[in-house]
């Protein structure tokens, strides 16, 4: 007997839908064993995980933080993705975007700057992604580099260069020898959404960013163009579509909105630019866009997903004493099975049985 | 045997393989209708319909590559279900599809080894096949490597693939369309013979003659529907051809059209390296085509035409403007979407993958090349009214059938595609019109409905150059034809002058090698 990958004569639609599914349930079914050989109760921990954070409003609202970044990130990586370019380095274009962001504030922190700081801000942190992420881009059309390689090994150069500037120049004098910058003032904080709450303007945006791309790439010739180009290339040269520039233009769409996530994120709950203010958004926003499907509206629900297992992951640290770092692995199992499930699209499992030989004719 | 008819010939035995009522439904269409069909040991049994008539759906339900949706098929009297083609293949049904799929940097060996569910070693296999290619005289080298292959010996390939495991049913899909008739006869002597051996062959083709010739029962679908079995050797061309279309098919004349004498598309000593290592050097090339005529190119495949096409339609662009002149205007340098701006329109051979995106609607194929006209596009949105109604008066002018709408153009069967594809650039009134192959794959009806398209084309004023394999095609609409050979492009004859002897020693290079002589001395 034989298990065999068979390739299947018509693509399956269903299994496009329900293949998130299947991998969130297989992924389940992994953590519970996972819990188990750790020796907590697997029920307990898979109702911290997945409900205990939706019976509060403060847990909810930290879902919608957390989804924020997540989902801009995505958003813009599933551009890159459906045009077959393969950016890795959102991390280190949101930290970029955050450095860039901060330096307005930094230079007008106690002067009496007014409400453009704010706004300001934002379009530092956008286009200073945008540049960073265009690294990885102009080496790989003008010398054919890998831009998996070179995009993720300019998060670290990103990570360095952060923690360079708040440890140096932009250390707040007052800071007790901490490495961080002054919280920054009130006109340069994105504004709360309920007074007293967590929920800021930043979930508004993000919205706003899945309605502007799900526009563009249903809509404009734009999106269009990032379509063909990844799901036919050789049609898509046909059709006058230059992939070169489009590895520019998607790796900065991603590389802005990667940005414009990273300093929102320090002028919003966090107020201020310190080191490792990212729980690693930026990976986590790969599978997302998977997760998500590629799809702008997929992508946000699976941006609350994974917001979810982040809160989660706090409160089975607090209640049952499991590692944080289980979310991670959680996370890891997941995009594992979110790929491995879409191969199902095209394939299907067969088992083979041992036929009876087939009698031979003539020859 | 004077009477091969199934009923004279089988009466009281089972015959080998024999579907009940199959159907297969996608959506509400029917592909396959209540379809019957007896498959017998010791035939040749030809599939015969129009593009769209079920034919591939068929063979693929008989090859466990789709599932029906009602009906059966029995196998040697016995109930049968498929559950995918390895079960088929166990059972002794061997399949040799249209397309190829073989890779292009492995040995004949390794493709045929890729291919085989067996577990024989690799040095077993390889004895094997060199014994069943000579046994079938179909030569092969299993240590050559597919690229240096020409589409023939690629062809074989598949089928010694198939031969190796022994097959008592054979399926062909269309398998002479990309065949010489040289390679072609030779395809018919290994039927033949397979047919001695008791095996039977199911074939599909477009090709009447060759059924004629070959074939001893024949199948004909029309609409998803068996309309008949016959005897096609009782039959002439044009009553098969009456059955499979249900009315006549119309004969393709050339309207009395203005023949400007302004050249519209101008190839000035256009020399290209290939890009790919496997690709041909176009050599000194120049032509001249004028509104209102068509110059047809002839040639074995894989000897400059697809270089030819890119540079053409600005695939790949020459540093030198002046080598392509499109209407007057110097293109050599410019890219395909600022040449389709220019009035030009291009038709590629490989019609999923390169003329479409496989996995995308017809309205999004139409934006694909329309998107440089007017009207598709504007301020940067889709106007998908524009693009729907391109793929409406594309079905409408060419009678492109299709299951609904604005489907995925991969469910397009060949034929209906092909229409698509060549309607959608014909409807923006090109002024110079660059296709490879127009009608390979496209039923007999289909392809004069096309080739009448390109004369009206060229009468409205338009250029056009066809490449084609196909000497009949050529003969019938082209006013002109050159021969491709080793990137050289002969100087062009009246067709009324071009012999089938004159082309065909073109296509072997012969005058061009006489011209040559001198550099080889000097060399
Ligand atoms: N996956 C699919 N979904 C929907 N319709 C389909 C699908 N596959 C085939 N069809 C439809 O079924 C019909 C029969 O297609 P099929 O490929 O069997 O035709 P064919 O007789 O082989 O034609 P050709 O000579 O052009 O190859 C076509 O109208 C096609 O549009
Ligand atoms: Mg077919």
């Amino acid at each position: 007997m034989q298990l065999v990958l068979e390739k299947r004569a018509e693509r399956s639609n269903t299994i496009a839908l329900i293949s998130p599914l299947i991998a969130i349930g297989l992924t389940i079914v992994t953590m519970t064993i996972l819990f188990a050989i750790l020796g907590k109760n697997p029920i307990l921990a898979l109702h911290a995980y997945f409900i205990a954070p939706l019976s509060d409003s403060y847990s909810l609202q930290e879902i919608a933080v957390k989804a924020t970044p997540l989902v801009m990130i995505a958003v813009g990586l599933s551009l890159c993705y459906l045009a077959n370019v393969w950016n890795i380095g959102a991390e280190g274009q949101f930290l970029i975007g955050a450095v860039a962001g901060s330096w307005l504030p930094v230079v007008t922190h106690g002067t009496d700057a007014g409400y453009w700081v704010l706004p300001a801000m934002l379009v530092c942190g956008t286009v200073a992604g945008a540049l960073y992420a265009l690294i990885p881009a102009i080496c790989k059309v003008k010398f054919g580099a890998s831009e998996i390689l070179t995009s993720l090994m300019l998060v670290y150069v990103a990570d360095l260069f952060l923690d360079y500037m708040v440890r140096g120049p932009w250390r707040d004098p007052n800071g007790f020898n901490f490495p961080t910058t002054a919280e920054f003032d009130p006109v340069a904080t994105v504004p709360l959404l309920v007074s007293g709450g967590r929920l800021h303007l930043g979930a508004i945006i993000a919205l706003l960013v899945v309605a502007a791309v799900a526009v563009m790439l249903g809509r404009t010739i734009k999106g269009f163009e990032i379509r063909v180009v990844g799901a036919a290339p050789r049609a898509a040269r046909f059709g006058g579509f230059n992939s070169n520039q489009l590895i520019l233009l998607t790796f900065a769409i991603s590389g802005g909105l990667a940005g414009l996530a990273g300093i929102i994120e320090v002028a919003g709950p966090v107020g201020h630019l310190q080191p490792g203010f990212s729980p690693g958004y930026g990976f986590t926003a790969i599978i997302v866009a998977f997760l998500g499907r590629l799809n702008p509206v997929g992508i946000l629900i699976a941006g609350l997903f994974l917001a979810l297992t982040f809160i989660g992951g706090e409160q089975a640290q607090i209640a049952m004493k499991i590692p944080l770092d289980v979310t991670k692995v959680f996370q890891g199992i997941l995009l594992f099975y979110v790929l491995a499930c879409d191969s199902l699209i095209l394939y299907r499992f067969r088992l083979i049985f041992p036929s009876p030989k087939v009698s031979s004719g003539a020859v | 045997m004077l009477d091969p008819t199934p009923t004279g010939l089988h009466s009281g035995g089972t015959p080998l393989l024999q579907t009940v009522g199959l159907t297969k439904r996608y959506g509400n269409f029917l592909a396959n209708e209540a379809i019957d069909i007896d498959i017998w040991p010791q035939q040749i049994h030809a599939l015969l319909g129009e593009n769209g008539a079920g034919k591939s759906t068929l063979v693929k339900t008989i090859y466990g590559l789709i599932q029906p949706s009602e009906g059966e098929m029995r196998w040697q009297g016995e109930k049968m279900v498929l559950s995918g083609p390895s079960e088929a293949r166990a059972r002794g049904i061997g399949m040799v599809f249209q397309h190829f799929s073989l890779f292009d940097n492995l040995t004949v060996a390794e493709n045929v080894a890729l291919g085989l569910d067996g577990k024989e070693s690799f040095k077993d296999m390889s004895a094997r096949l060199e014994e069943v290619s000579n046994v079938y005289g179909l030569p092969l080298d299993p240590k050559r490597e597919v690229w240096q292959l020409s589409v023939g010996e690629r062809q074989r390939i598949e089928i010694v693939r198939v031969l190796m495991q022994n097959p008592k049913f054979l399926i062909l899909d269309e398998p002479t369309a990309v065949l010489t008739p040289q390679e072609a006869d030779q395809l018919f002597i290994v039927l033949d013979r397979l047919k001695a051996e008791g095996r039977a062959i199911l074939y599909i083709s477009h090709k009447l003659e060759e059924v004629k010739r070959l074939c001893d029962t024949a199948t004909i679908l029309r609409g998803g529907k068996k309309v008949s079995t016959c005897n096609p050797q009782q039959e002439t061309a044009a009553s098969l051809a009456r059955m499979m279309v249900g009315a006549d098919i119309k004969e393709v004349k050339a309207a009395a059209g203005r023949k400007t004498t302004v050249p519209r598309l101008v190839v000035n000593d256009l020399n290209m390296e290939p890009d790919d290592p496997h690709g041909v050097r176009l050599a000194n090339i120049s032509l001249e085509l004028k509104g209102g005529e068509i110059l047809g190119i002839a040639g074995v495949a894989g000897n400059g035409q697809d270089e030819l096409f890119a540079a053409l339609s600005g695939e790949r662009q020459c540093p030198d403007p002046g080598t392509i002149v499109i209407d007057g205007h110097a293109a050599g340098h410019l890219s395909i979407t600022l040449r389709r701006k220019l009035g030009a329109a291009f038709v590629p051979e490989e019609r999923l993958g390169h003329g479409t995106a496989p996995r995308m609607k017809l309205s999004e194929n139409a934006l694909l090349t329309g998107h440089a006209a007017s009207g598709m596009v504007q301020h940067g949105f889709v106007n998908t009214a524009a693009t729907l109604s391109t793929v409406d008066r594309a079905t409408e002018t060419f009678d492109v059938r299709k299951a609904k709408r604005d489907p995925e153009a991969a469910s397009l069967s060949g034929g209906n595609l092909q229409k698509f594809i060549v309607g959608r650039e014909i409807l923006r009134n090109p002024a110079v019109l660059v296709v490879s192959q127009p009608t390979w794959g496209v039923d007999a009806g289909a392809a004069a409905v096309i080739r009448q398209a390109l004369l009206d084309l060229a009468a409205s004023g338009a250029a056009v150059l066809v490449t084609s394999q196909d000497l009949d095609e050529l003969a019938e609409i082209t006013d002109r034809i050159a021969v491709m050979f080793h990137g050289h492009l002969s100087q062009p004859m009246a067709t009324a002058e071009a012999t089938r002897e004159k082309l065909g020693l073109l296509m072997g290079g012969s005058s061009l090698e006489q011209k040559e002589a001198p550099h080889a001395v000097s060399a």
